[in-house]
């Protein structure tokens, strides 16, 4: 049984005169595994996580579709209900690890925050969770980090606080945003390292949005790639990427350049292959249903 | 490769030994002692971490930082100490383009403007109409309609954006260009395609280029030599064929097998 189930979700911005950012998306997420959400700026890869969060603008509307989790319709719920579930049963590790801590707090509240205020924990048992989740995602210092501010951590250390936050709720899903888009390649890799590790070690469910089809490649069990807000392709990783169908997912997978491949020229995405995606764009009307 | 042989008597720009340091003590140092040449119609990566140095070794090749030691000469010029009078000349010559052309770009101006106002205040144009014919042709050859010579900026998408980055660095026909980190704000599909038009254009035009970024595929796909820095420092150094194929540096290696590539490689996260 799915952990979570999109289907047909369908939304349109009110900042853009009412235009379609998602149209019919369907996904379902298992318990336990990790789905990569991929596709260049505007493929509503953003949107869809924000819905799921919680967190969508007030200028996107949602015209139609659902978001099951756990039994319960994430869209049809009160914002007290949803309230109950995100920031606890679904969690987000955020894109910039510069600015999603707050500058002028110590690590330990920061990082406890949600064990005392909706876990009831006490400050004692708080600050021990907090000790042991740092040691988790292999803090060396635990207690001097506990005590500092995020201006005295390394870009990739706050990554690690943050990762530690976003397990601290125990999670059933865990909406990683472009995690690794701001850090060094070296600590990319040790952060997809920890995020694969914490969710293997918790059973948690992750959403991995990126733009990375090399990242993708390395920790998705399955994919779903984006374009227009519409689904263009969506299978399990290995073999998409060995066997891509769509068009534009085969562009994609030759377009950037790779060290290893040095014989292999540039090859920038056909303007034929955009054309194909926007007559399949126009076959959704204005509310993001499909019309064929 | 391209500079076996010629290096000597080919060499545009050459740096030996320059170090830079902030602070008001120049106590910290960012480049300790970094040796480098640049032959006619070479491109040269530059790939780091943050905290390697590269942004501040192109700027100081550019005297847009002050090196605290060593020598930068250029077109067999010491260019290390010239004042901005002296150095004018020389800024149409080499030529910048940025990561992020947004913040490059007056935002108020057309890109009309942008690209005719340099021209006709170096005098590489004998006119407005002139200059105007030589904008309208590097627009098209960068692969933009001539209708963005009438807009504005933020009116072009970011690959739109560097298009005329590119052009504006290109339509001065200057003999050198840095580019940093150009293609890192970029999706994929646009990166390509802004890669093969520097490409093509440093071919045309026997630009020698120094292009930085921290992306070893992008690095790899368009120059000849690299450097790879670390703290500051050379970790390594050559051409790209034999850097890329078997790294001497500890470092190189640590880089390349960082990179997540394309295809499923069961144990790449544990190596």
């Amino acid at each position: 049984m799915s952990l979570l189930s999109i289907r047909n979700l369908s939304a349109v911005s009110d900042r853009d005169g009412g235009a379609p950012i998602l149209r019919g998306v369907s996904l379902d997420l298992a318990a336990g595994e990790v789905i990569g959400l991929v596709g260049e700026s505007g493929a509503g890869k953003s949107t869809i996580s924000k819905a799921v969060l919680g967190m969508l603008p007030r200028t996107v509307r949602i015209t139609k579709g659902s978001a099951v989790f756990s039994g319960r319709d994430l869209l049809s719920l009160s914002s007290h209900e949803l309230r109950k579930i995100t920031g606890s049963e679904i969690t987000l590790i955020p894109q910039d690890p510069m600015t999603a801590l707050n500058p002028g707090r110590r690590i330990e509240s920061q990082l406890t925050d949600g064990l005392r205020l909706k876990r009831g924990m006490s400050s004692t048992d708080a600050r021990r969770r907090g000790l042991e989740l740092l040691e988790e995602v292999h803090i060396r210092d635990p207690e001097r980090v506990m005590r500092a501010y995020p201006h005295e951590l390394s870009g990739g250390m706050r990554q690690r606080v943050l990762i530690a936050a976003a397990f601290a709720m125990d999670p059933k899903l865990v909406v990683a945003d472009e995690p690794t888009t701001a850090l060094d390649v070296t600590v990319q890799k040790q952060i997809l390292r920890l995020i694969r590790a914490m969710q293997a070690k918790h059973g948690t469910s992750v959403i991995f949005v990126t733009h990375d089809l090399g990242v993708v490649a390395q920790i998705c069990d399955r994919v779903t790639l984006l374009y227009g807000g519409m689904v263009v392709e969506a299978g399990a990783t290995a073999e998409i990427m060995e066997r891509p169908r769509h068009p534009y997912m085969q562009a994609l997978l030759t377009a950037g350049p790779r060290y290893d491949r040095p014989d292999r020229a540039l090859a920038p995405v056909p303007e034929s292959v955009f054309a194909g995606l926007r007559q399949e764009l126009a076959s959704y009307d204005h509310s993001g249903a499909r019309h064929d | 490769m391209t500079t076996a042989g010629l290096a000597m008597t080919d060499t545009l720009l050459s740096a030996t030994n320059i170090e830079v340091a902030y602070g008001a003590a120049r106590n910290i140092k960012v480049l300790h002692g970094i040796d480098l040449t640049i032959a006619k119609g070479e491109t040269l990566g530059i790939v780091g971490e943050s905290g390697s140095g590269k942004t501040t070794l192109g700027r100081a090749l550019l005297r847009l930082v002050d090196v605290t030691n060593g020598t930068i000469t250029f077109d067999g010029m010491d260019i290390t100490h010239l004042g901005e009078n002296a150095l004018r000349p020389l800024r149409r010559r080499m030529q910048m383009i940025f990561q992020d052309p947004m913040s490059s770009l007056n935002p108020r101006h057309t890109i009309r403007q942008i690209l005719t106002g340099p021209l006709l205040l170096h005098r590489l144009a004998t006119d407005r109409r002139d200059a105007e014919r030589q904008a309208s042709k590097v627009i098209e050859r960068v692969g933009l309609p001539l209708a963005s010579l009438d807009r504005n900026p933020h009116e072009l998408s970011g690959g739109q954006r560097q298009r005329v980055g590119i052009a504006r660095a290109v339509v001065m026909r200057p003999d050198f260009v840095l580019a940093d980190e150009v293609v890192s704000g970029l999706d994929v599909s646009t990166q390509a395609q802004v890669l093969s038009l520097i490409g093509e254009l440093s071919r045309e035009m026997g630009l020698a280029a120094a292009f930085i970024s921290h992306d070893l595929s992008v690095i790899r796909a368009i120059c000849d030599r690299v450097m790879v820095l670390q703290g500051g420092k050379i970790a390594e150094e050559g051409p790209c064929s034999s850097v890329f194929e078997a790294p001497r540096s500890d470092y190189t290696r640590a880089l390349l097998d960082a990179i997540p590539l394309p295809d499923p490689m069961p144990g790449w996260l544990e190596k």
